[in-house]
């Protein structure tokens, strides 16, 4: 409500200054409209509404967190708490029950943390070193290669599950970490390379021919020439492969023993196991930890999140 | 595409490119040994009886006879079905109308968008949890629309076997259209000034031009919003595990799931293969036709 106020004033201010541009100027751009239009207030008013649909889980989860379980069993989801309680956190973090365990996602944290990183880091070191050969080092049949890749990342991961747990058991590390990580460096694999092979090919080729003719090779360019120019990039796929391979599910629950299940398993083992009493409020805060490393790298890194979906998306 | 192809044929290319074809191995493993060896493994196991284990018995089209008589692969199917074809026409819409309202020079946009976009980076445990309780009869939105006086009110998806998938999608969407709508925006600004003004000159309504001028050239952007929101349908499965684990009964059954439960907890491979065979078909129907127009006859698209 208060945006809307806010808009109108500042539009006010700016009308004046507007029509001052337009004898100095003439008429440019579009023709500068009331504030409060019908016309705004129709998109406004729609994307205010729309704005609170989009916002009204993540409040209810939150509220729904700070109560107590008879407040919830009494009152709406809707009302805020009548007080406040962080109870269910710490329970959701430290005691939270799934099956005969009772230590909490805590637990499911650090599993999770413990394959999202190397995953991310294995992951963009091979993908990008791979871009960088197929922009810069073409060989025979790397196109082909390439196109079998990108072909692959649309053939649903169902179709290839079954046949990854035989190599994985033949190697010996089906349900481990290990293993894991290896699943998502190659079902990362795809986009990454997408991304980095288009950056590197969009860099000015002159610097990579100059440092060819001052005599560096494969590694040197890349760690001195490439590496330093494509920073962006880089934090890019690492908000990519942190936000994907953290809100795994299906990888962490083929892939690996209970013992190393990720948050988002654990959570949901959690949520929806069958024994006991439903307690609503762990469950909340329970679901907004799991969503809280996501959520924290989404805010922070702003545009660049969009720029690295609109990327990743074709990972559906 | 560097454009770096004139060395290609010199005759000590494969000593040259060492390094590159070393640095590729992990590709041409991943793109061969497992995307274009496992999905060929799979389906020619999709035609063998293996249950426990993969045994190479053939069968024929023993395991897609049973697949095709199971009724909790029809439902699946069928969910899948209605699923995808709401998402497609809710998200595509839905996500067309909020890009076209934010590309009304609009003040707060960056706040809209990330207030849009939030969901999409949420996993789908967390997006299933939180409309499960959303939708929860006893707590959820149907129990607060009661305690207001309307006390026929009734609005549980979750619970009714015959709207359970709109429940999902309600899910879905809430997730999805975000990412949507940021693709369309992206589409939208592509779009050149001057069409606008020549529309507003030639004095054409502005739902109009949308319609009739617009939608039309954005046709890249809508194909590959398509193609992803496509093959993105096809892959659910956490969303139901999260929201209603199938049910209530099978009711929520989708195919993503029929092939889990048959691979890793029935202990019914062939079953699982010759499914997860179906869902490869089923992309592939998405899929060819759109390679074909976006990269056939080496042409450029328009």
């Amino acid at each position: 409500m208060s945006d809307i106020v806010a808009f109108n004033s500042v539009a006010e201010e700016a009308a004046p200054k507007a029509q001052v541009d337009r004898v100095v100027a003439g008429p440019r751009g579009r023709k500068p409209r009331r504030a409060l239009s019908s016309r705004n207030i129709v998109i406004y008013g729609t994307l205010i509404v729309v704005a609170l649909y989009y916002l009204l889980p993540l409040y209810v989860m939150v509220m729904t967190s700070l109560k107590g379980m008879p407040e919830i069993r009494l009152g709406n989801i809707f009302a805020p708490p009548l007080e406040i309680t962080f109870e269910p956190w710490v329970k959701a973090w430290a005691s939270a029950c799934t099956g005969l365990n009772c230590d909490g996602l805590s637990r499911g944290f650090w599993n999770s943390v413990r394959i999202t990183v190397p995953s991310t880091i294995v992951s963009i070191a091979i993908a990008s070193v791979n871009g960088y050969a197929l922009a810069n080092w073409r060989f025979k049949g790397a196109e082909l290669f390439f196109t079998i890749l990108i072909v692959g990342a649309f053939i649903p991961y169902q179709v290839m599950i079954y046949p990854i747990v035989i190599v994985l058991r033949e190697m010996g590390i089906y349900g481990t970490l290990t293993g894991l990580i290896i699943v998502h460096t190659i079902f990362g694999m795809p986009i990454l390379t997408l991304l980095f092979r288009n950056y590197f090919a969009g860099l000015p080729e002159e610097l990579f021919k100059a440092a060819r003719v001052d005599g560096a090779g494969f590694w040197t360019i890349y760690f001195k020439i490439m590496l330093p120019m494509s920073l962006p990039i880089f934090v890019v796929a690492m908000i990519l492969q942190v936000t994907g391979i953290w809100n795994d599910f299906l990888f962490g629950v083929v892939f690996t023993r209970p013992e190393y299940y990720p948050m988002t398993v654990q959570l949901n083992n959690i949520v929806n196991s069958v024994q006991g009493v439903k307690e609503y409020n762990v469950n909340m805060a329970a679901t907004i930890l799991t969503g809280a490393v996501p959520l924290f790298v989404y805010f922070v890194s702003g545009r660049l999140f969009v720029r690295g979906i609109a990327a990743g998306a074709v990972k559906g | 595409m560097a454009g770096y192809s004139e060395g290609s044929g010199r005759p000590n290319q494969w000593l040259r490119n060492l390094n590159a074809k070393i640095a590729s191995v992990p590709m041409i493993l991943t793109a061969v040994v497992i995307f274009l060896g496992g999905t060929i493994w799979t389906v020619v196991y999709s035609f063998t009886n293996s249950k426990l284990l993969p045994r190479l018995s053939f069968v024929g089209l023993d395991q897609y006879e049973r697949l095709w008589d199971a009724p909790r692969w029809l439902v699946s199917v069928q969910n899948l079905a209605i699923y995808g074809i709401f998402s497609l026409i809710f998200s595509l819409v839905i996500g067309f109308v909020l890009a076209a309202l934010m590309d009304q020079k609009i003040r707060f946009e960056n706040t809209f968008r990330t207030i849009m976009l939030y969901p999409f980076a949420l996993s789908f445990i967390v997006t299933g949890l939180v409309w499960q309780w959303l939708l929860n009869p006893e707590f959820g939105i149907q129990s607060v629309v009661r305690s207001l006086g309307w006390e026929s009110f009734t609005f549980d998806p979750l619970y009714n076997s015959d709207i359970v998938i709109y429940g999902i999608l309600i899910a879905a969407l809430w997730q999805g259209t975000g990412l949507v709508m940021c693709l369309m925006l992206a589409g939208l600004r592509g779009i050149d000034e001057d069409i606008w003004k020549a529309a507003r000159v030639d004095g054409i309504p502005m739902w109009k031009t949308y319609l009739f001028v617009v939608i039309p050239m954005m046709r890249g952007v809508f194909i590959t919003t398509l193609v992803i929101i496509a093959s993105g349908i096809v892959k659910v499965y956490d969303l139901v595990v999260a929201q209603t684990s199938g049910g209530p009964g099978i009711a929520s059954e989708v195919p993503a799931k029929y092939v889990y439960d048959y691979m890793f907890q029935a202990q019914n491979l062939g079953q699982g293969f010759a499914a997860s065979t179906m869902m490869l078909i089923t992309v592939a129907i998405i899929i060819v036709p759109w390679a074909y127009l976006e990269f056939g006859g080496g042409r450029k698209r328009v």
